[in-house]
């Protein structure tokens, strides 16, 4: 059944019409992760749309000292794209003992295939874990790299507060199809994984 | 009354279905009128402040404060009436000045915070001149978590002190260290009032 309003299609065949006016962050896909090595987003990732915004609630790892890593993939199907990143941080602990604000450079690629850091090592309490935001911009764009910008926070096992930001991109003309989070180290023993497009 | 497209429900019980429409919704927009702070409660003023959203996004716009060297301040409620949940906090910032004669970028003891109950620095010395204001925005993440820390994340830029014309921008990480639910988030000034701003509350679904 459809729905014409005032002589304008406003749905049909279960989808909204193209010409309806809806919001431009759409919700793509959710993981929610219970003791798992990795969260993927294995399929989604299109020419559909030119940014891909994935956000991370309350990823709380397995075991101290391990930070939350991406890595994308590139056609095959490992995660291992070319990536040069750049990575910084600003901490401060709950004793006020310590700040720091720097580049970190064990946490930058220079065409590694590796894993990125987004989030330095958040920590296994019960309340600890990390929060945060990847923009992944024109996956699918066959003749430019692509870039991407990671903001987080997290709690890190000592009891500091450390926001970081990672910046980069895959430095490949194929298109990206799949992007990958796991910890550098043991599972994921919580958290949510919410992809979005960006019309 | 449910509304079905081709075994698709498009629209139930009020509500549109998962997957239509976008994911950012609209929830309120203060604006200030000379006002000592602003400030979002669930349950009050059409505010949703609860589990209904993983994310909630403030954006700051135009904050113009009535007094030169005021500072731009956020605080959250974790269950009383008071604004004071614990926080542990991160800030830094980059600056340069109209003039030319100094920037600068780096960490800011002044503006963290330890275990602390007060509220947060979201921006430095903001001039009061009358075509000068502040602007940015703050992420939330899942206030209602009873397991968890409350991460957030601020990013605000704005014109500097009267006495130096310049941008200071001003990157804030922290968390409210409770795992009770934060339920209201009020934004006020270091000193004097709000003369004008808008701030917009969004819900990430």
């Amino acid at each position: 059944m459809g729905l014409i309003s005032n002589g304008t299609t406003l749905l049909d065949a279960g989808a909204l019409d193209s010409g309806v006016t809806t919001g431009s962050l759409v919700l793509l896909s959710t993981l929610n992760i219970s003791n798992a090595a990795t969260a993927s987003f294995a399929s989604g990732i299109t020419s559909t749309y030119k940014e891909y915004i994935i956000k991370f609630y309350n990823v709380h790892p397995a075991d101290d000292d391990a930070d939350l890593t991406v890595n994308f993939r590139d056609g095959s199907s490992a995660y291992d794209a070319p990536k040069t990143s750049t990575f910084f941080w600003a901490y401060h602990d709950e004793g006020d003992t310590t700040t720091q604000f720097g580049y970190a450079s064990s946490n930058d690629l220079a065409n590694g295939t590796g894993i990125q850091p987004i989030s330095s090592n958040p920590g296994s309490d019960n309340d600890q874990g990390c929060s945060g935001t990847l923009h992944l911009f024109d996956p699918a764009n066959t003749t430019f790299v692509k870039h991407f910008i990671a903001t987080t926070n997290s709690t890190e096992p000592a009891n500091y507060s450390i926001n970081s930001y990672a910046a980069g991109y895959c430095n490949v003309t194929a298109a990206i199809d799949g992007v990958q989070f796991k910890f550098e180290s043991g599972n994921i023993d919580l958290g949510t994984f919410k992809m979005y497009g960006v019309k | 009354m449910g509304l079905i497209s081709n075994g698709t429900t498009v629209f139930d019980a009020g509500a549109m279905a998962s997957g239509f429409g976008g994911s950012m919704t609209f929830i309120k927009k203060l604006t200030a009128s000379d006002s000592a702070d602003l400030t979002f409660v669930n349950g009050a003023s059409s505010v949703v402040l609860d589990s209904t959203y993983k994310e909630y996004i403030f954006f700051f716009d135009n904050i113009h404060v009535s007094t030169d060297d005021a500072e731009f301040t956020v605080g959250f409620r974790d269950g009383g009436s008071d604004y004071d949940a614990t926080k542990t906090t991160s800030n830094f910032r980059a600056f340069n000045f109209e003039d030319n004669s100094n920037a600068g970028l780096g960490y800011q003891t002044s503006h963290d915070l330890a275990q602390s109950t007060g509220f947060q620095k979201l921006g430095q010395l903001q001039g009061n001149g009358n075509d000068v204001s502040g602007a940015g925005y703050m992420q939330l993440f899942n206030p209602a978590s009873t397991s968890h820390v409350k991460h957030f994340i601020a990013n605000y830029t704005h014109h500097y002190t009267n006495a130096a014309p310049g941008n200071i921008h001003n990157l804030t990480g922290g968390y409210c260290n409770v795992t009770a639910a934060i339920d209201a988030v009020q934004f006020k000034l270091t000193s004097g009032n709000f003369d004008q701003g808008v701030i917009r509350m969004y819900g990430i679904s």
